[in-house]
């Protein structure tokens, strides 16, 4: 066997590939990143039509982890970050409703504060949870017993009365707790939207409170100044001045297995790199089904990875603009979202569940030349939304996309009347073109669903919740990992410092 | 729903002068057909048939067969040559049991799995990532043993000739138009063969066999008697001798192989296995024991005592075996007690109505507690 030129080969140069790149480094390894394509996962610019740039897939910051904005030194690789947008719940009379965290206007005003207040104290309680790895439960499994405690006494602390309400809304949905305390179905709806966002179920789906409080347990949205590749950007200077070594559009075709233990991988060229530890960074389904091949693992375990839940429902659009579209007088620099009903947000779900189109999709919007220049061509404008909810597997492929942006086109119309004329050029990628593009199984951007049932200790599955894996030598750093995407870093971080622990 | 009739039933039924069926995988067998001390002295002695055709049966074929079994069972798949046939077992994740069975390596690449248990869910479960197909083919097949010392010159009597065929060998016998597979297999211990046919041609064949054996007084035989010999060559049955992992509903129930003195089927070198990483480190707390007891009151289901106070295993399946003259019994015990020599167990005799209460000594004794010279010969010689 050739001697490994690496301690450790990473698969998938994303966000958490190079977060745990970064950190294995850092702790004296010797690291290789191998990407299939480019750096930075769904941190990317691209250039869609000529002279318009966007971010690729996502395309605000909610979530970077602090341990990694702080610990690569991105600031000092020239990552800097707008201020928090504010949200601006469209409406089409152009009565807007701007709401900034707990601040709002409106009938609500008061209420949204106290709700918005309860919910940040339940999602800042659970959010240290964010960067550990989960707990096995057990005794004696060398789970982080003093952090935990952290955990556990943040929720005690809150007082038997918010304790109580706390166990009450964990699995609720969202729908049924903005009914009870609100009002203004401007507002109701924006939240309703944002807690639905990235998710397969609706407002009305049990649990969508708890992805809400994730949500809530990160940072308000913000846009980095040159793309989201400039998160991309920043993190590559800071690998590559820690000496890790990267090598993008090569595939990783293997992972090879020797004796049982994981011992390298061979690319796509079937060039091997030997390695003792291998990382896989993408996808944990693809990983297992197509990187380590059912020989490898137990027919139970197999079968579980395939079953992973990975269903996509957002839809990415990008338009080039000839001029500056006007969503009745909205400012543009907002993060706007479109959701003018609790019930719109359900009835845009709705239909996905038969693999079909909804009449009124809900989305999140942002006009990127309205932050700063060099987006598209003076006087010009680029505009990328989220749209929700796209069929993952719709029985036509190419007439879905077509419905999908035919009435996204209709909704934008009615909010900012004129911008079809203005489109010069219009791409819409479905959550099958997500994940041919992306390598996100079913389109989902968490590589997984986040919900409950797939969260913590059960992310991607309850035998791989602590970044190891069945196969000696490789451990999991994905999205797919806890506590899932979003453009944060945090599963890449916190495998490594598993892997570090076990000294793996 | 009412129980189904085997193939073979219409004759079966002609026999059964008791009425004495029994459930077996949703059919009605003979438990026993007029008197089981005469049908095991068959199984002995002369030669016995039982119909098995309850028996589950799996084809497994495609690219990728040998590959899929070496997954999935403990055994090295890739050394059974076509033609011949391997005891086996399979376990899940943990490396728990899920059953025992026998693999037919038919032709090149076409494989039988033949078990007691359903496992339907579990073997397409487990075909994710080979290219293999999978088929149910228990009602295909109707299923007769032959077994006993003169197994192999009925069946020469009845025009097929099996004498250079080896333990675990299979071959083929064209009754009428139709083939018959035959395999040196068997659940008792002895010379023995198992004929694998279509339906159509079952009571033909039956009807042949009891033609060419009733000078060697060949009789039908119930599944009680096939039970004792059994025993007697200390096979162990899933749900009689160890709990299916995934039909055991408390968790203490299930057991390794190691545990079911099945260790020695695990081929460690040929690669991953389902269970195999479990098994690697899993240190096991019982041991398949096999036992002589005191007396001759059959001991199934008995609580094992060390010292006649701490309870330390169970009886799993236990008679007076006629051929030995013993009274034996398979055991799962505690492992650290599995050598003790101070081992009792408590028996409930039923003597006239009412229970005694027995406590017997218990000795080790060794499995098989019955074999003979002429189970492994080839030719296996005639009496």
């Amino acid at each position: 066997m050739p001697m490994p030129s690496s301690d450790a080969v990473i698969i998938g140069g994303g966000t958490n590939g190079l977060a745990c790149a970064y950190a294995l480094a850092t702790a004296g390894r010797r690291v290789t990143v191998i990407e299939g394509r480019t750096l930075g996962g769904g941190a990317l610019n691209t250039e869609f039509a000529p002279g318009f740039r966007v971010s690729g897939l996502a395309h605000l910051v909610t979530h970077l982890d602090a341990r990694v904005m702080t610990g690569m030194g991105l600031a000092q690789h020239n990552l800097r970050l707008s201020s928090p947008l504010p949200t601006v719940a469209l409406a089409n009379d152009g009565v807007h409703l701007t709401i900034n965290a707990g601040r709002t206007t409106g009938p609500d005003a008061a209420a949204w504060a106290a709700l918005h207040g309860q919910l940040m104290a339940f999602a800042q309680a659970v959010a240290p949870l964010r960067q550990i790895t989960p707990p096995r439960l057990g005794n004696g499994l060398g789970n982080d017993v003093l952090r935990l405690a952290r955990v556990a006494f943040g929720l005690r602390r809150m007082g038997q009365a918010q304790f109580r309400e706390f166990l009450r809304m964990m699995l609720i949905n969202i729908a049924d707790v903005l009914e009870d305390e609100l009002a203004d179905d401007r507002l109701k709806g924006a939240v309703a939207f944002d807690a639905t966002l990235g998710a397969w179920l609706g407002p009305r789906s049990p649990n969508s409170l708890m992805l809400l409080l994730n949500r809530l347990a990160g940072d308000a949205p913000q846009v980095p100044l040159g793309g989201m590749g400039a998160i991309t950007d920043a993190m590559t200077k800071a690998c590559a001045a820690k000496g890790v070594v990267t090598r993008t559009n090569v595939p990783v075709a293997q992972v090879i297995v020797e004796g049982g233990c994981a011992t390298g991988v061979r690319l796509s060229t079937g060039e091997d790199i030997r390695a003792p530890l291998v990382v896989s960074a993408i996808n944990p389904r693809t990983t297992f089904q197509t990187l380590v091949g059912a020989r490898h693992l137990d027919a139970g375990f197999y079968k579980r990875t395939y079953d992973i839940r990975s269903r996509g429902g957002a839809a990415k659009l990008h338009l080039a603009l000839r001029g500056r579209p006007d969503f009745r007088g909205a400012d543009l620099r907002g993060r706007l979202v479109i959701a003018p009903s609790v019930g719109a947000v359900e009835a845009a779900f709705n239909p996905v569940k038969y693999g079909e189109v909804p009449a009124r999709p809900v989305m999140e919007i942002v006009i990127p030349s309205a932050h700063e220049g060099g987006m598209a061509p003076d006087g010009q404008h680029v505009l990328s939304a989220i749209v929700q909810f796209a069929p993952h597997v719709p029985p036509d492929p190419t007439a879905a996309r077509a419905a999908m942006l035919a009435n996204t086109m209709a909704v934008l119309e009615d909010y900012a009347p004129g911008i079809a004329a203005m489109v010069e050029h219009a791409e819409l990628l479905m959550p099958y073109d997500i994940a041919a593009r992306f390598g996100m199984v079913g389109g989902n951007w968490h590589h997984g669903e986040l919900s409950v049932e797939q969260m913590l200790f059960l992310r991607p599955l309850a035998d791989l919740a602590q970044y190891a894996t069945p196969i000696p030598g490789l451990w999991l750093a994905g999205a797919g990992s806890h506590p899932g995407g979003n453009i944060s870093g945090a599963a890449g971080w916190n495998a490594a410092a598993a892997i570090v622990k076990a000294g793996a | 729903m009412t129980l189904l009739h085997t193939p073979f039933h219409e004759r079966a039924a002609a026999l059964n002068r008791l009425n004495n069926w029994g459930a077996w995988a949703g059919f009605t067998t003979a438990r026993c057909y007029g008197d089981t001390a005469m049908e095991h002295t068959a199984l002995r002695n002369t030669v016995g048939m039982i119909d098995i055709s309850p028996m589950v049966k799996y084809r497994i074929t495609g690219p990728d067969a040998v590959a899929y079994l070496d997954r999935l069972t403990l055994r090295n798949v890739a050394k059974l040559l076509p033609g011949r046939v391997q005891y086996t077992a399979w376990c899940d994740d943990a490396g728990h049991l899920l059953d025992d069975g026998t693999l037919f390596h038919m032709t090149q690449g076409s494989f039988m799995l033949c078990s007691q248990e359903r496992h339907l869910p579990w073997l397409l479960d487990s075909a994710m990532g080979f290219d293999v197909a999978i088929a149910d083919i228990s009602d295909d097949l109707a299923t007769l043993a032959v077994q006993g010392p003169c197994a192999a010159w009925v069946l020469r009597m009845a025009g097929c000739d099996v004498a250079k065929l080896k333990p675990f060998e299979l071959t083929e016998w064209v009754f009428g138009t139709l083939p018959v597979m035959i395999s040196r297999t068997g659940f008792t211990g002895d010379l023995g063969y198992e004929l694998w046919m279509d339906p159509g041609i079952a009571l033909s064949v039956w009807d042949a066999l009891m033609v060419a054996g009733a000078l060697r007084g060949i009789r039908a035989v119930g599944s009680d008697a096939l039970n004792l010999a059994r025993i007697e060559a200390g096979f162990i049955i899933p749900n009689l001798d160890f709990v299916p992992a995934d039909q055991a509903v408390r968790e203490d129930r299930v057991r390794t192989p190691q545990e079911m003195g099945l260790a020695w089927m695990i081929d460690w070198e040929k690669g991953h296995f389902t269970g195999r990483r479990a098994l690697q480190t899993a240190a096991p707390d019982w041991e398949l024991v096999a036992l002589d007891i005191d007396g001759n009151v059959g001991a199934e289901g008995a609580i094992v005592y060390q010292d006649r106070r701490t309870e330390v295993g169970v009886v799993t399946s236990g008679a007076w075996s006629p051929t030995t003259k013993r009274n034996i019994a398979l055991a799962q015990v505690r492992r650290s007690y599995a050598t003790s020599p101070r081992l009792w167990v408590e028996v409930y005799a039923q003597r006239e109505l009412q229970y005694a209460k027995l406590m017997l000594k218990a000795t080790q004794a060794q499995r098989p507690f019955f074999t003979h010279a002429r189970r492994r010969a080839t030719p296996p010689g005639d009496i």
